[in-house]
């Protein structure tokens, strides 16, 4: 069994009262608690803080803990003798379990579902994850593999970390955010107790085009000048495959073109839209011609795309 | 190790759920639900009925309460508060997204 250093976790010394313990476990708890925290690391960080507090704040438990001596964070050890027996009911198993779960195992000691008549019902444990998917996952629906190490209950009650696999068909209609119920499949429960649930958070990575607002998908559109006046009829890619768009004459940048229900689908009901931002480009290098073009249009033209300076200037004057 | 098959359930307002069925769902009693509600951290589709029936996101919501109230030792009205005050913050980012979706990107 591996050592953790609970006191070091909640950064308190080893003599720490226990008023002490609680606010040191308060402050971390605000700092990484996975509701309120937006740091990634801040849900495991927390696990280990709430695993520490949870020992460290009983009189009981912070004892049996204290009487495991001191060993480096990591090291292996083993319990001194007789240390079950001195604070629970000797029955502890200390092959392969975690320091979680003999103390998860001490609590229990008194009423261990594997030991008793079978009166109390006992839930299995919900599972939490977080599931990472690429937009076109998200677009056709996908299956992830999740490997996940969970706390689960032997014959006798015992808790051990058992490694578990499971494919998880996410179907098409996930967007960023959103969650999903899988029924039974958390922790097995015990005496007719139901089986957890396992809940997934969806996160869907950022596209090098389309950017996602709920169920729309946002993409710039590029338009050479003359296309923006002229109007045009433009190839551009979807998720779907790609579809032609008609751009009609005299569009503006910023200006917004709907591709109707090309973004993503939705879990029941239609799909979100898909829309263009315009964006006007102007050559880099221009060949003579090019220019002479244009020279010729701004004789041409009387457009004057200043007005509101203009009026500005002249009142200020 | 055989990979188990899971079908998913989305938590959407597509998907209902009693009172009884987030009690058994989320760990909470019926009295720290009836609570949540009373402080608005937690609307049902009926609130006039006497068999209130709720969306399924409030589903991520009241186990979110539960954790919260269990890591803070949070009374049900200060539950509530932090409740209110997440959901202002996720509405906030959803917002921000979907204007930062919409802002064109530097073109190349």
């Amino acid at each position: 069994m591996k050592y953790k250093d609970y006191y070091a976790i909640l950064g308190v010394q080893r003599n720490a009262s226990s008023e002490e313990i609680k606010k040191a476990y308060r402050k971390l708890a605000h700092k990484y608690h996975p509701d309120v925290s937006k740091d990634p690391a801040g849900e495991e960080k927390f696990k280990e803080i709430a695993e520490a507090y949870e020992t460290l704040k009983s009189p009981e438990k912070r004892a049996a803990y204290d009487q495991l001596g001191t060993h480096p964070s990591g090291q292996d050890f083993q319990p001194p003798p007789d240390w079950g027996k001195q604070f629970g009911d000797g029955q502890f198993s200390f092959e392969g379990a975690d320091l979680a779960d003999l103390f998860a195992g001490l609590a229990a000691g008194r009423h261990r579902p594997g030991r008793q008549t079978g009166q109390f019902r006992m839930p299995g444990q919900d599972y939490e994850v977080t599931a990472h998917i690429s937009l076109k996952e998200a677009y056709r629906g996908t299956e992830v593999e999740l490997n996940l190490t969970v706390p689960e209950h032997d014959e006798e009650g015992f808790f051990r970390r058992v490694p578990r696999a499971f494919k998880v068909r996410i179907p098409k209609g996930a967007t960023n955010g959103q969650r999903l119920r899988l029924p039974g499949r958390g922790g097995k429960g015990f005496h007719g107790g139901r089986d957890g649930d396992m809940y997934l958070n969806i996160v869907v990575h950022p596209h090098s085009l389309f950017r996602v607002n709920g169920h729309d998908l946002y993409f710039d559109l590029p338009l050479a000048p003359w296309e923006a006046v002229l109007g045009a009829t433009v190839e551009v890619p979807t998720l779907g495959g790609p579809v032609q768009l008609k751009v009609p004459p005299n569009a503006r940048a910023g200006q917004q073109l709907r591709l109707a229900k090309r973004g993503l689908p939705r879990p029941h009901g239609a799909e979100g839209d898909l829309y263009a931002i315009v964006q006007i480009v102007v050559p880099a290098a221009t060949s003579e011609r090019e220019r002479e073009l244009f020279r010729e249009l701004a004789q041409g033209s009387t457009f004057n795309p200043r007005g509101r300076l203009q009026e500005e200037l002249n009142s200020g004057s | 190790m055989e990979a188990e098959h899971v079908e998913a359930q989305w938590l959407t307002e597509e998907c209902e759920f009693s009172l009884h069925e987030l009690v058994e769902l989320s760990g909470s009693s019926v009295e720290e639900l009836r609570e949540l509600v009373e402080y608005g951290a937690i609307t049902p589709v009926n609130p006039e009925s006497s068999q209130w029936v709720f969306p399924g996101q409030c589903l991520p919501t009241i186990r979110a309460a539960c954790r919260l109230r269990v890591s803070f030792d949070l009374e049900p009205h200060g539950v509530a508060l932090v409740i209110s005050l997440l959901d202002r913050i996720h509405d906030l980012e959803a917002q921000m997204g979907s204007l930062r979706a919409q802002l064109p990107r530097r073109a190349r």
